[in-house]
């Protein structure tokens, strides 16, 4: 089941409050996300951890109903 | 430890560079593990793969060993890096070409 990017952001931003996210429908479909997410809350942590923070977000939606999120994180400059 | 996680164990501590895709190297069966073989050619490594896609234990296994929920997976000397999108961040900032430099598994150019 598609989810909508909308959807997405919200779920970032509650883990995350500072996040600046942005969501991009890659394919039209509402099947295949670009999540770039800025978050201090990164600072000093490895890439791989990052990206948990955000898959965590999501609750369990990656892989599965969310088959394609690529997942961009930095820390704000 | 499960039989499957075993396994994984084996195969991740057996292997310099390991990639857990869907299909081959020269047949990706999805476009992040593409994605990921495109990254390792760049690299020029010896890198060893698993289709997850011919073993359905460790398609399922592999999730839990790394608490990462998606395929392709990337290990170097039996350290989880991340998936496709993490080799590709850390490609272009040159991290990964440095990493396996450093831990002796490419010539320097």
């Amino acid at each position: 089941m598609p989810m909508l990017a909308q959807d997405i952001e919200t779920l970032i931003r509650a883990a995350l409050p500072d996040a600046q996210v942005t969501i991009t429908d890659l394919a039209g479909d509402g099947d295949h996300y670009a999540a770039e997410v800025i978050s201090a809350a990164f600072a000093g942590k490895p890439r791989v951890i990052q990206h948990k923070m955000v898959m965590e977000s999501l609750g369990g939606r990656m892989g599965g109903e969310l088959h394609a999120l690529q997942i961009k994180t930095g820390v704000p400059t | 430890m499960s039989d499957t996680n075993a396994r994984i164990a084996e195969i991740v501590n057996g292997n310099d560079i390991v990639l857990f895709m869907k299909g081959t190297p020269l047949f990706p069966q999805c476009g992040f593990s593409s994605r990921a073989i495109a990254i390792l050619d760049r690299i020029g490594a010896p890198y060893h793969t698993v289709d997850v896609l011919q073993d359905p234990e460790i398609r399922a296994g592999i999730k839990d060993f790394s608490e990462w929920p998606t395929i392709p997976q990337l290990y170097v000397k039996g350290e989880f890096l991340g998936g496709s999108d993490i080799m590709m961040e850390m490609y272009e900032a040159g991290e990964l070409q440095t990493l396996v430099e450093e831990k002796g598994l490419v010539a320097k150019a």
